[in-house]
């Protein structure tokens, strides 16, 4: 999407519909958190078609919990937690894809995390981020402070190494000749 | 076989008998039994990764005492085929059939969306034929996944003659999408800019048939199955999301509608031309599987609503946009022309280039949300394929639930999310 691509008006313009919100809302993150918010990347400005907001390491489950009561924002959905692997320093970005279901906004924020540091969990904010955020340390190796159960989720627990690393090969097969073993240790309550 | 000795002078004095007392051998005598961790009758169970009620390669490992599920967890990854890794080197042309394999009940929904996720980045608006014709297959393929799912559902619970009546449609529905596009199942249909294909002629006029038939074979099933006494027995109250779990485990789709919040992103956001389109989105109150049921089947009447419209409206037209980056070349030019063989293989090889930007785009399909979240840097390829699959945050809602429920309802809450095993391992 570069700045200048039209947006093609059969999957509805978001930035004629939310740009007032969503400067308003921005204002209020910069007043409340200050530093934490490190960059924002506007559409119109960057090629994206909602903001991104980055927002430094220690302060993401703060601002997503803020974000998710306080009245004018209310993005009460977690649309989706993933990463990317953007082979610079800081290494990862790991990303939030929120929605609000009263205005139906939505905002895209952003964490810079490098190999040896983690992350704090949003489990407390939303449960939901439980498997997205084990899908994330499976896939990158991205860790995850204070998660209750951060184990491999798509992959057995056996492999070695992230698979959606750049530098991982795309046929790193490995082969496993028994089952997943049961761990009876998730079933004490 | 008498009970040995030691056994014996237990039973004298009323003591308990473990399992260590009873003598081995003989068909009746208790082993000790390795999955008995406890040492009384609570025992792990295995279900699945390849068990007919679960659905796909989808595994549950519960502690269950009797026949009440006390603790359980969920594994799952069995047909995890890499497809984010593969969108990071595929080009955006030949990502088009890893989309079909997401959600294989409804493949022609994930074509579209991906297509629209890749037009979006490119700015590119295809043809109004192009539109109408997406959204008949998104609701064709959104019938063809309700029906599979409340006759699944069904079939689990043990009412198997309303699957056959759902089946047939299904069967038709198919045949339709055969004439479109030559597939059945794996459809691969769209393409980037345009659709593969355009619609034979009459092709209309058979839908708006099947739409006829199918409305009343909905009614038929309606009448055979939602009064059923032993249906609304083994489903009322069975599985209970209320709005605020659902919110907090981003469920999405006809699980959110059940439980009574009115979600849906074809009215919410729309996109395609369903703004010009009638439909209700069906709310339900309670959140058990009887209203998953009831709203997936008052859809798939509003879906044929939508189908019967959108044939209406569709006119003829071109279905390419005349983009020269995505327009992908004329047989009749490429074998007589030089330059159409060259443009041919250029796009075929190498493929087109998007320009860098990144966008999250999303679309009601059958079971939820369906996101694709493309990161790209320029070039032929994306630097993240990220795609967000309705099931993989419904499978995570299934251990809350389950825990307490007995095994039996465990298959129908497991039928009544719609996990598919194809969208949630991608």
């Amino acid at each position: 999407m570069n700045i200048n691509t039209p947006v093609p008006t059969i999957y509805g313009d978001l930035v004629e519909r939310f740009s007032e919100i969503w400067s308003n809302q921005i204002r209020a993150l910069k007043e409340r958190f200050g530093d934490a918010i490190e960059e924002v990347q506007l559409p119109r400005e960057f090629p994206t078609e909602v903001p991104n907001v980055f927002v430094r390491r220690d302060q993401i489950a703060a601002v997503l919990a803020w974000m998710k009561e306080i009245p004018d924002f209310e993005y009460g959905y977690l649309s989706d937690l993933t990463a990317t692997d953007e082979q610079e320093r800081p290494r990862f970005h790991v990303i939030y894809q929120l929605l609000s279901r009263k205005t139906m906004a939505r905002i895209r924020l952003k964490v810079r995390v490098d190999e040896d540091q983690a992350v704090p969990t949003a489990i407390g904010v939303w449960p939901a981020a439980n498997w997205a955020e084990r899908e994330v340390w499976d896939m990158f190796g991205v860790r995850f402070e204070g998660h209750p159960d951060l184990r491999r989720i798509l992959m057995d627990v056996r492999w070695e190494g992230h698979p959606l690393r750049k530098d991982y090969p795309v046929r790193g097969y490995q082969f496993f000749p028994t089952p997943e073993p049961i761990d009876p240790t998730l079933l004490e309550s | 076989m008498s009970i040995d000795s030691r056994a014996e002078e237990k039973l004298q004095k009323n003591e308990k008998i473990s399992n260590f007392d009873l003598p081995s051998g003989g068909h009746y005598s208790v082993e000790h039994d390795p999955d008995d961790l406890w040492g009384d009758s609570r025992v792990i169970v295995n279900i699945g990764p390849t068990h007919p009620a679960m659905h796909g390669a989808l595994r549950m490992v519960a502690k269950l005492n009797g026949e009440t599920i006390e603790k359980s967890y969920c594994e799952f990854g069995y047909t995890h085929r890499a497809k984010e890794k593969l969108g990071e080197n595929r080009t955006y042309h030949q990502f088009v059939v890893y989309t079909d394999r997401l959600n294989y009940c409804s493949a022609l929904i994930n074509n579209v969306t991906y297509a629209m996720a890749v037009e979006r980045l490119m700015g590119i608006q295809v043809p109004d034929r192009a539109v109408w014709l997406r959204m008949i297959c998104c609701e064709m393929a959104r019938v063809i996944d309700h029906i599979i799912c409340v006759g699944i559902n069904a079939v689990d619970l043990g009412a198997f003659s309303f699957f056959l009546y759902g089946f047939h449609q299904r069967e038709e529905a198919y045949s339709l999408i055969e004439r479109l596009c030559g597939a059945r199942l794996t459809t691969s249909y769209t393409r980037i800019g345009g659709l593969m294909a355009d619609a034979p002629e009459g092709w209309e006029k058979q839908v708006k048939d099947w739409v006829k038939r199918t409305r009343t074979v909905i009614d038929e099933m309606d009448a055979l199955l939602t009064g059923n006494k032993i249906w609304c027995q083994r489903t009322v109250g069975v599985g209970v999301m209320d709005a605020q779990f659902c919110q907090q485990y981003s469920v999405t789709g006809p699980t959110v509608r059940a439980a009574g919040l009115n979600y849906d992103l074809r009215k919410d956001q729309p996109s395609m031309f369903y703004k010009d389109i009638e439909f209700d989105v069906p709310i339900a109150q309670n959140g058990d599987v009887f209203d998953r049921y009831l709203v997936r089947m008052e859809e798939i009447r509003q879906s044929l609503n939508v189908i019967s419209q959108c044939c209406e409206r569709l006119k003829k037209g071109p279905i390419w946009v005349e983009d020269k980056r995505v327009r992908i070349p004329e047989k009749d030019v490429v074998h007589n022309t030089m330059e159409g063989l060259i443009h041919h293989f250029k796009f075929f090889m190498t493929g087109f280039e998007v320009p860098p930007g990144e966008a999250y785009t999303t679309f009601e399909a059958a079971n939820g949300e369906l996101g694709f979240y493309i990161s790209s840097k320029g070039g032929p390829t994306a630097h993240r394929m990220r795609i967000r699959g309705p099931s993989f945050y419904h499978f995570q809602t299934l251990t809350p639930i389950c825990d307490g429920a007995k095994v039996g309802d465990m298959v129908g809450i497991l039928g009544s999310i719609n996990i598919i095993a194809g969208e949630l391992d991608r």
